[in-house]
């Protein structure tokens, strides 16, 4: 039941910010000599599946791949053996099956097509089938179409007609998304529509063409009764597909593991899948962009709290592996022990680090504030140079007349280094290329945009589709549920969207039962009185 | 309703000689409460519901402080006429009548044992 479809995205293989780990991802690193985590190009991710084993802490705070480790001498020729520019076994390995991965992706998509195509095709020609074949088969024996049965052509023309736009209408949209299981209603539809037309043709050909009916007004009837029927189906579809979900049922919150983020969205009775496609198109929109450069500060600090500490063994007996039988418990209590004297003593500690924590938080505050004021002030002064030219002056001063780019060109230099500098304080560097910040404010010369407008999509971080397509990652996203992917939303429900730096957890919750009682108010009782309080002296 | 049953109060009979001042006779006190008053507001009164006038405020040195009243005082009968169901205004005409120079008040306050007790918590042995 798991192995269905697991696919989950491609690698990815340009080099972007790694401040953290990844699991499962295949990157082709040209620096190192020897793989760092061997199981990392084995298989591709599961899509049901418990999330592995986090590292030691002690091995991502420092960036993964740029560590040496001290004993790569004695390892490097046993593993691969190659320099760089050679392919070593395994990276034939990986190239193929990146080759079969994306044949396979291809292959479903084709094959879905296929099979709509054809059922297509199928439900269109069957009534046209029906009408035509007596006319083939035995001309001689039909009796003449009356103007009633005329009439009847008319009638199953114009709902051919309707049927072929309504199906245009509501299934052939390009897809928005790659799914891991198959949609379960419209495969359940697909089957009754074959079941449909299969018994249709079985009536057909056994009631009428074996026994050749001459009555002809009555075949043009039974086709119109199948078009019907279809329409009918094409209603079905409509109500299960479209309709059914857009009550709201569910309240999801979703929360972003690396920082917390947090929002609310309304879901109506979805199976799984689908659930995690609308938040995912959701997340798109409302969440800030992810930014790993934020995240480092944190990890360094509970680096710091664990190196403080070492635990050695003074009696001398090392602690057996726990694959061991007899000795596991005498393992497993010592490890217990050990891990108990860490946080006693951490407790016991006096620890400074709130406090350098504070000072740090404040600096970088008032860092972030003066920086901010220069880059307003020269923004504004870049501003004030280029002024949008007027039809009359186009007749005075023919000279040095720029378009929007140039003109962008012209003013930037003036402000890239008290962007340059802010955007290094905020760390966002990374998300802003040179190139986009030019075409923003060629953007925003256009559009006739003050200064404070321009500089809005830098002071504050951005829905993740403002940005660059590397910083969407849209194929790389895995879901990660207990139940199965194509039950339905249910309270209390929980799965992950996985993505290769952080995930999205979400929690269901269902939207109650609401009892309203009415309580009429007559508008004439609406009366007052004062409230006297005097005290009189006498 | 006068639920005086129901503290230990004492009655008091006071008499008091109004002084002239300019053309005004004067009493040297204030009150407060009435028919037509809101009684939730009286903050002398046990019974949250009472309608009765009560002394709300004595200025020191006058006739009402030296012929004993006290604040917080239940004003019943004024020269013989009951005033426990009076209007404001109707309490303050019969206590300013011009042709009286004294009125003769019978007056409920909360016993000064009984004030001490409730303060001390209950623990004043009984006589």
């Amino acid at each position: 039941m798991d192995t269905e479809s697991t696919y989950s995205g491609y690698s990815y293989y340009s080099g972007r910010s790694r401040g953290s780990h990844r699991h499962g991802e295949r990157s082709r690193d040209r620096d190192r000599h020897k793989s760092r985590n061997k199981d990392s190009r084995s298989e591709k991710s599961v899509t049901i599946n418990t999330p592995p084993a986090e590292p030691l802490l002690g091995d991502s705070s420092v960036r993964g791949e740029q560590v040496q480790d001290d004993n790569w001498g004695e390892t490097t020729t046993a593993v691969t053996g190659t320099s760089e520019h050679s392919l070593s076994q395994e990276d034939i390995v990986r190239i193929t099956k990146d080759l079969e991965d994306s044949v396979g992706l291809d292959c479903r998509r084709y094959f879905t097509l296929t099979l709509a195509v054809i059922l297509g095709l199928l439900v269109f020609l069957t009534p046209l089938a029906f009408l035509v074949l007596p006319y083939i088969l035995w001309p001689e024996k039909l009796q003449t179409c009356g103007t009633a049965c005329e009439g009847l052509f008319i009638s199953v023309a114009f709902k051919l007609l309707i049927l072929l736009l309504a199906v245009w209408a509501l299934f052939f949209r390009s897809p928005r998304a790659g799914l891991p299981r198959v949609f379960v209603f419209r495969a359940l539809l697909a089957v009754l529509v074959l079941l449909f037309v299969m018994s249709y043709w079985l009536f057909y050909g056994v009631r009428i063409l074996d026994t050749q009916d001459e009555n002809y007004q009555g075949i043009v009837q039974y086709a119109v009764s199948l078009v019907d029927a279809l329409l009918f189906i094409h209603y079905l579809a409509i109500v299960l597909l479209e309709l059914r979900q857009l009550q709201p049922c569910f309240s999801v919150s979703v929360m972003r593991s690396t920082d917390g983020e947090k929002r609310h969205y309304n879901l109506g009775q979805l199976s799984i899948q689908r659930a995690a496609l609308a938040i995912l198109e959701h997340y798109y929109c409302d969440f800030p962009v992810h930014n790993p450069a934020l995240l480092s500060a944190s990890k360094s600090r509970a680096a710091k709290h664990l190196a403080g500490l070492k635990v050695y063994n003074v009696d001398g007996e090392f602690p057996a592996s726990p694959a061991d039988g007899p000795g596991n418990n005498a393992a497993a209590g010592m490890a217990h022990s050990q891990s108990r004297a860490m946080i006693a003593a951490a407790a016991r500690r006096r620890d400074t680090s709130h406090n350098e924590l504070y000072y740090e938080e404040a600096e970088h505050e008032r860092r972030v504030r003066k920086r901010k004021a220069r880059l307003v002030v020269a923004v504004e002064e870049a501003f004030t140079h280029i002024k949008r030219m007027q039809e009359e002056d186009q007749k005075k001063t023919p000279g040095d007349v720029m378009d929007p780019r140039e003109a962008a060109q012209a003013i930037f230099p003036s402000m890239a280094r008290a962007l340059q500098k802010y955007l290094r304080t905020t760390k966002q560097q990374h998300c802003h290329s040179m190139e986009s910040i030019q075409q923003h404010l060629a953007f925003c010369i256009t559009n006739n945009m003050t200064p404070k407008a321009f500089l809005e999509s830098y002071l504050s971080a951005g829905p993740t589709l403002q940005y660059s397509r590397n910083h969407w990652l849209a194929r790389q996203w895995t879901l990660i549920s207990e139940a199965s992917v194509t039950s339905g939303l249910s309270d209390g429900s929980i799965f992950q969207l996985k993505c290769v730096d952080f995930s999205l957890v979400v929690t269901t919750k269902k939207i109650p039962y609401i009892q309203m009682s009415e309580e009429y108010i007559d508008p004439k009782s609406h009366k007052f009185v004062l409230r006297l309080q005097s005290e009189t002296s006498v | 309703m006068d639920l005086t049953y129901l503290f230990p109060v004492e009655q008091q009979r006071i008499e008091i000689k109004k002084l002239r001042q300019g053309e005004n006779l004067i009493l040297g006190f204030s009150i407060g409460g009435g028919i037509d008053q809101d009684p939730g507001q009286n903050p002398f009164s046990d019974d949250k519901a009472d309608k009765g006038i009560y002394v709300t405020r004595i200025t020191p040195g006058g006739p009402a402080d030296a012929a004993n009243l006290r604040m917080g005082d239940k004003i019943m009968q004024v020269n013989g006429y009951d005033m426990t169901m009076m209007t404001h205004d109707q309490a303050r005409k019969r206590l300013t009548q011009k042709k009286e120079d004294v009125v003769r008040l019978l007056v409920t306050r909360k016993s000064l044992e009984e004030a001490v007790k409730t303060s001390m918590g209950g623990c004043y042995p009984r006589q």
